[in-house]
């Protein structure tokens, strides 16, 4: 007689167990306050980001300027919560790119294997030779520096990550002994993919999402600080670091504000991650 | 083993060919008219006309890259549009900023990667190994241009031990010299290694683990082997193994973040060299470099390859 297994856990459970997790707790935390200053900014920000006022350049923190001002006189609290705006879209749509593309080319080379497959692992391994700045210097040289160059850049480079990290994981449910079964009931490659390869690969993918949206918006902010990512006026955390550079004997903190909310975000989000990472293994929960 | 060599070696070459492909399809014929893009919207057609001839544009694009790869080949680059000389000489020099700076990048990366991961598997759940994973953690969030810019803060602002940036030279009859030289690339390489000593002592941890988990490990504990024994002699090297393929693909990363890094101090290397070209819409020079740059991570990786297959003997022919 064979064993049985317990029941997975109900979503109830998910939830819950993602609240005590810490690594989960506290990256959700702080990737929640990322999301809400960008969106809080589009409504409201204590004063205009590029609002320029000379006469209260350099500021040291008060209660009309949280954070002081820069050298034009220009809020730091409203540029760093402005400037999450510009994170926010890069990781989305960098990470949608690379996700659609991606995902798409791990599932075709995993049904497919044999050439297709090797093909797709080749080019993945192509574009690892061409990191997202490298691209970008390649876009701007062309066309010219901004958000878009910058997501097409950080984008493309996504595309070999979620392409290998979605065919490592589907390959190792095309073995699983139900998927051979579904082959023997005559469902075809595509079929078997749909039906289980993509949900079994789902958590796998989230997780490299949470991951790459992190790394998005460090590579935004390099961007941004050579000048080859988001352009005035819009703010951006990396454009802040470039001009709080100049400052640094007068003003030394105005380097430090911008990159804590870099550290933060991305913090936030690895550790989401993580936690991910742990709540959803299948082992793990049993376990639990 | 030859036959995996070989394979590699196939590829090593055919991803250089692709890159150079696509570089030169990105930035000669992408763009249309490219002596339109190097002198801006308000260019004259004379004079237009007059650059399209000085730097070949006006041949077939097939023939432009058969002359460009040719080129290269033999040694040969093209001229350069804003400095007006060949692109290898302009290249020549800031390698001597470049290649150091990435190779003592590379070694703290190894050094203080490599120790932490060890470090942190042999106290698994530990405080060191808790210590060390929260570090990590914390080194893997931090940008390498902000913690750069830290650097400057602490050591140049506050302190001031060493100058903001700049560099001053290799030789001492330009008032540098090989000390002066690295103590200039020192805060520069710490910065650029912390943060893939970061992700590098994650992966060494894990393939440490993965390796003490081997019967093998156990078999050699059961004899009477001491812990650090067993670490050095069995551990060690087969969990150098994974670590090795990372420090590969890490290398791509750190070149870019040399790029950036460079612009942070103001050292006269490549990423310097590739901001001004981009400025001045020198594509000559930016398509050159990136070249190089992409280069440089193929051939890396390459060579973690044939390290590879030195280090893991599963890849070596059987003795007869």
């Amino acid at each position: 007689m064979s064993a049985v297994l317990p029941a997975p856990p109900a979503s109830g459970g998910l939830v819950a167990r993602a609240l005590r997790h810490p690594s989960f707790a506290i990256g959700a935390v702080l990737t929640l306050l990322l999301v809400a200053a960008a969106v809080l900014s589009l409504a409201w920000s204590p004063y205009p980001p590029a609002e320029i006022d000379i006469p209260h350049k350099l500021q040291a923190p008060s209660a009309a300027h949280w954070f002081g001002t820069d050298s034009l006189g220009r809020d730091i609290a409203s540029q760093l919560l402005v400037g999450a705006r510009a994170s926010i879209l890069v990781g989305v749509f960098a990470v949608l790119i690379g996700f659609s593309i991606g995902a798409a080319l791990g599932l075709l080379a995993s049904a497919r294997g044999g050439w297709v497959e090797e093909g797709v692992m080749r080019l993945s391994d192509f574009t690892f030779a061409f990191p997202a700045l490298l691209s970008a210097i390649l876009l701007g040289a062309i066309y010219g520096p901004g958000l878009v160059t910058g997501i097409v850049a950080i984008g493309v480079f996504n595309i070999p990550v979620f392409a290998r990290v979605t065919r490592a994981a589907a390959n190792a449910i095309w073995a699983r002994e139900y998927v051979l079964a579904a082959r023997t009931a005559g469902k075809n490659r595509w079929q078997i993919t749909w039906d289980h390869v993509v949900p079994n690969v789902a958590s796998v993918l989230i997780v490299q999402a949470t991951n790459q949206f992190a790394t998005a918006i460090i590579a935004e902010a390099a961007l941004s600080y050579l000048g080859l990512g988001t352009q005035p006026p819009m703010p951006s955390w990396g454009r802040m670091l470039n001009e709080a550079q100049t400052q640094m004997f007068q003003a030394p903190m105005l380097a430090v504000y911008p990159g804590m909310a870099i550290v933060l975000a991305v913090l936030g989000l690895n550790l989401m991650g993580d936690g991910l990472r742990d709540l959803l293994d299948p082992k793990l929960a049993r376990k639990r | 083993m030859s036959v995996f060599l070989l394979k590699r070696f196939a590829t090593f070459v055919a991803t250089l060919a692709v890159a150079s492909v696509l570089v030169f399809a990105v930035l000669d014929v992408l763009p249309g008219n490219v002596a339109q893009v190097i002198l801006g919207d308000t260019a004259t057609p004379e004079s237009i006309a007059a650059l399209e001839a000085r730097l070949g544009l006006n041949r077939p694009a097939l023939v432009r890259y058969g002359d460009w790869v040719g080129g290269l080949l033999q040694g040969r680059t093209a001229q350069s549009y804003s400095y007006d000389t060949p692109t290898a000489t302009l290249i020549g020099e800031r390698l001597q900023v470049t290649l150091p700076l990435a190779l003592l990048a590379m070694a703290f990366t190894v050094l203080i990667g490599i120790s932490a991961g060890v470090y942190a598997a042999a106290r698994q759940n530990k405080a060191g190994d808790v210590g060390v994973m929260a570090l990590s953690q914390l080194g893997i969030a931090v940008p390498n241009f902000w913690f750069a810019i830290l650097l400057i803060l602490l050591f140049a602002v506050k302190l001031q031990w060493v100058n903001a940036g700049g560099f001053p030279g290799w030789s001492e009859d330009d008032g540098g010299g090989l000390w002066p030289g690295l103590v200039a690339l020192l805060l520069p390489a710490i910065a650029l290694a912390v943060v893939q000593a970061a992700v590098l002592s994650r992966w060494t941890r894990s393939a440490v683990l993965e390796t003490l988990r081997e019967d093998y490990v156990r078999t050699a504990r059961a004899k009477g082997l001491s812990r650090r024994a067993v670490l050095w002699k069995h551990v060690l090297r087969n969990a150098m193994i994974p670590v090795l393929t990372i420090l590969g693909l890490q290398f791509a990363f750190l070149i870019s973040g040399t790029v950036v890094v460079e612009n942070v101090f103001v050292l006269p290397g490549i990423g310097r060299l590739v901001f001004q070209a981009i400025a001045n819409r020198d594509l000559v020079v930016v398509r050159d470099v990136v070249l190089l740059l992409v280069a440089m991570v193929v051939v890396v990786n390459f060579v973690v390859d044939v390290l590879y297959a030195v280090i893991d003997p599963r890849l070596k022919p059987s003795d007869a």
